[in-house]
């Protein structure tokens, strides 16, 4: 079959380096990932073409880029599954690092990020004779985030990322569950407090890119909801992170429809005048789009509320 | 403007047996660096699937079972002595690497829990799922971290320097992502850049396999032994070759040819699909030549394992073969067929790590150590054990980290000038500069790949390796001529292909020299010209020597022989 992969590129050596995209016409099996069809680029028609890639076999995390605006990896994307035939590709390097040429970026911010989570196992103690023992559940659990691969896909298509660089990211935090679900590690206290300081755990907005983009399975924002649980069940000293999440659920096992001017009195607490006055400017952009109901504090509960409720006690009983 | 670096040990490779070594040599007070063309988690250690053997003799198993299937699975061409220190040390390293934080398998106890591999009549092989490779390069580079190894990664190692009295004194390697040389000085260097399965097409192996560490030892001295024992694994998927774990078959998967009939009750009676590689592979290839094939494989059968325990014991093959095959494990058989997969030879080392030569001196170069994929002990000889290349690593990778920073101890620092670099910058700039229209790198390799995979296969010849190594000679001119189109410095991976396949070109001429050379059937080594095993005249192993306008210098080391004498060889 026929396809065009349109390539956006970049060479720090032109004069005046920017970006542009170029675009190859290729014939390719219909079985072909976009890897290959890079690769045949590479090996046929210009060896300038660069990326990283590796194993073809998605384990080794070299080929993350972005195709057709979502970031994967090259080798396990089927061009099939991202185009028809006579359609046009679109791969780009991934967001949220700084591209070095073509498709190759920058990861050492990726890899610091990495180690401030302490990415090592803390025993207590000296090891015993033999080895820990722990459960076969506890250890099949785990291998679900260690199936992680470092590719930085989650990374790229990141949301809070794009806006604040100094949250510590999916990667890391998917990371640092896997120290703290691990019964063997004896620093839980000390990697909950440090997740609970800004940029950390509370930071992530739940947006799901993560879960979707990841090519593992290994689902970094449910890590990160677990980690919360975690630190609320270790009782981490309260944030404005924690609150918010306490008070949301507050208000919705109350009320059963989020009272959003409560979930910011209650976050910030009243005394905290400076951070409320700093939130009117989006209120009022927010009331003026009519994305706030102006009830505010006047929410009744809606009917029905005891559902909600009894569907909050089903759950704490699970737990 | 020309930087330069010194470290006691410098590791070049930064996988398993690499950071291992690294990790040994830091425990011992060396200064230590790794250096590595990818990112450590990159490394090709992440393929092994299935798991790492080892007879944990507190839970009844003996060390001595498991030398003895190692020796027999090598067709007793291993040296017994350094399967011995293998099977002996297995255990204690298996429990560091738990320590450290490998998450693996468990029983209902809460110990550590087994399956079964092939050539081994107990379930002697820890695992994780089928990513034990993964799980255990995660967690080798956290212990990189936490005892703040440097770490050059992305550098381009170019070749070995030596001092004026012939000894190992460092490197010379550039920074892919600025083209930059510089000299890396070093008291002694661990070789540990793995495989060199690109020489092969196609391959299991991962695209950054091409035999570096091996060419620039050979070039600089170092002896390549047993370079004729190729191994070619039994379940590798058409077209690009990927690999299906043997545990597939551990876990009770079947094969089966066209017919329907599970063919290994002919081959191997007793352990069935559980015979050794060599002996399966074989088998597989007889049946697709003779017409009981399916499209050039045979099948594997995974169905009566059933979804569940698929996904859980063997998720990362049963995701594979739906993506690149679109086979459903539980639903359908897999065609799979023999594939180039590891290369039992290697640079020769002692027990140590040590690069050793004939008589048991470092006349080669002294100061050089290997461990991993790219040394030879010889551990594996004529066909290694699946699960014993991850013990290969971490046991040899301990003991040559360890060894090379007590002899780095011993020494002073080796004084080079800096100008030792210019030789390779200007081959280099050479390279980059050479004008075209040239040929490209990657035809080259293709020719190379198809050439060894037709001739210096499963079954071999002398006519078709004879033409092979006419062939590699052809291309070791042409690959003068060769040119590549991107002309800048920042990650020019052009040039880095060029000087892989240069590397690999002298990795094939090894491999067809020495199976031209070894006139028997021996484990991996096959030759329908010679069908039969001669323990009389070659129960030993073929070194080979470098030489820079012609064909190897071959010579010979005798097989040490500790407890097991060579038996005729039935599974």
């Amino acid at each position: 079959m026929h396809t065009t992969l349109r390539i956006r590129r970049f060479n720090p050596e032109h004069d005046r380096p920017s970006s542009y995209y170029q675009e190859y016409d290729l014939e390719i099996d219909p079985s072909d990932s976009v890897l290959d069809g890079l690769i045949k680029i590479r090996e046929t028609i210009d060896d300038s073409l660069t990326l990283r890639c590796s194993c073809r076999g998605a384990i080794c995390g070299s080929c993350g880029m972005r195709i057709n605006g979502h970031a994967t990896l090259a080798c396990k994307t089927k061009m099939l599954s991202v185009a028809s035939e006579g359609e046009t590709i679109q791969v780009e390097p991934m967001n949220n690092m700084s591209v070095i040429k073509d498709l190759v970026t920058d990861m050492a911010p990726f890899w610091s990020k990495i180690r401030q989570i302490q990415p090592w196992l803390q025993p207590e103690g000296p090891p015993p004779n033999a080895e820990y023992t722990a459960s076969p559940e506890s250890m099949s659990h785990l291998s679900g985030v260690m199936s992680c691969i470092m590719c930085g896909v989650c990374v790229s298509d990141c949301t809070v990322m794009d806006i604040d660089k100094t949250f510590v990211g999916p990667a890391a935090l998917a990371k640092a569950y896997r120290f703290l679900a691990d019964p063997r590690d004896a620093a839980t206290s000390q990697r909950l407090n440090s997740l609970n300081q800004a940029g950390g755990m509370w930071d992530c907005t739940r947006c799901m890119e993560c879960i979707q983009v990841c090519p593992k399975g290994v689902g970094p924002m449910d890590r990160i909801m677990a980690l919360r649980a975690k630190g609320l069940a270790e009782k981490v000293p309260a944030t404005c992170g924690s609150r918010h999440a306490e008070v949301f659920s507050d208000i919705i096992k109350h009320k059963g429809i989020l009272d959003e001017p409560m979930l910011a009195i209650r976050t910030f607490g009243l005394k905290n005048i400076g951070q409320l006055l700093g939130m009117v400017p989006m209120v009022v952009q927010s009331v003026l789009k009519g994305k706030v109901p102006f009830l505010g504090p006047l929410h009744r509960p809606i009917s029905g509320i005891q559902h909600i409720q009894r569907l909050f006690k089903q759950v704490r009983k699970k737990r | 403007m020309n930087s330069s670096f010194s470290y006691d040990v410098l590791v070049i490779g930064a996988g398993l047996a690499g950071m291992r070594a690294a990790i040994a040599s830091h425990n011992q007070g060396a200064s230590v660096a790794l250096m590595t063309k990818v990112h450590p988690v990159r490394s090709h250690s992440n393929a092994a699937q299935g798991g790492i053997n080892a007879a944990l003799t507190d839970r009844g198993d003996r060390w001595e079972d498991h030398a003895f299937e190692t020796v027999k699975g090598s067709d007793y061409l291993s040296d017994q002595d350094a399967v011995e220190v293998l099977a002996q040390e297995a255990g204690q390293d298996i429990i560091a690497l738990e320590h450290m934080g490998v998450i693996f398998n468990r029983n209902e106890e809460g110990h550590l829990g087994t399956r079964r591999f092939g050539g081994q009549k107990r379930a002697r092989t820890f695992f994780v799922s089928d990513f034990t490779g993964q799980a255990m390069l995660h967690v080798l580079y956290e212990q990189t971290l936490q005892a703040k190894i440097p770490v050059y990664e992305e550098w381009f190692v170019t070749s070995l320097v030596k001092d004026d009295q012939g000894r190992c004194a460092g490197v010379v390697a550039f920074e892919i992502r600025t083209g930059t040389f510089a000299l890396f000085r070093a008291k002694a260097v661990i070789m540990a850049t793995g495989g060199l399965g690109r020489v092969y097409e196609p391959s299991t192996n991962a695209l950054i396999c091409t035999g570096d560490g091996m060419a620039v030892a050979y070039r600089a001295g170092a002896p390549l032994m047993d370079m004729e024992m190729v191994q070619y694994h039994p379940t590798t998927l058409k077209g690009k070759g990927l690999l299906i774990t043997e545990a597939a078959r551990g876990e009770g998967a079947y094969l089966l040819n066209s017919k329907g009939e599970r063919f290994m009750e002919r081959y191997a009676p007793n352990m069935l699909e559980l015979a050794s590689r060599d002996v399966v592979s074989r088998a597989e290839q007889i049946e697709i030549n003779e017409g009981r094939g399916v499209k050039g494989c045979v099948l594997l059968d995974c169905r009566h394992l059933g979804r569940t325990f698929l996904q859980d014991r063997l998720g990362q093959i049963y995701a594979e073969a739906k993506t690149f095959a679109n086979v459903d494990l539980a639903e359908e058989p897999l065609p799979i067929r023999p594939g180039m997969h590891y290369q039992m030879g290697g640079i020769k080392t002692d027990t140590e790590g040590r690069c050793w030569d004939v008589q048991g001196q470092w006349a080669g170069v002294p100061g050089l150590f290997a461990a991993g994929e790219t040394a030879c002990l010889s551990l594996h000889g004529g066909n290694r054990l699946g699960a014993n290349s991850l013990l290969d690593t971490v046991v040899f990778g301990r003991r040559a980290g360890t060894c090379a920073a007590e002899y780095a101890n011993t020494i002073s620092s080796p004084t080079i000038p800096d100008s030792v670099i210019d030789a390779d910058n200007n081959l280099v700039a050479g390279i980059v500069g050479r004008k075209g229209p040239g040929e490209r790198a990657a035809a080259l390799r293709l020719e190379m790949g198809t050439t060894m995979n037709q001739h210096v296969s499963v079954f071999r010849e002398e006519e078709g390796m004879e033409a092979a190594l006419r062939h590699i000679t052809n291309l070791k001119t042409r690959w003068s001529d060769l040119t590549i189109q991107d002309k800048g410095q920042v990650f020019n991976t052009g040039l880095i292909s060029a000087l892989e396949l240069g590397f690999m070109l002298d990795c094939a001429e090894a491999i067809i020299v020495g199976a031209l050379t070894r006139q028997e059937s021996r484990g991996a080594h096959f030759r329908t010209d010679y069908l039969d095993r001669d323990d009389e005249h070659w129960l030993k192993h073929v070194l080979l020597y470098h030489r820079p306008d012609g064909p190897p210098h071959v010579d010979y080391l005798p097989v040490r022989i500790t407890q097991w004498q060579p038996q005729i060889r039935v599974y």
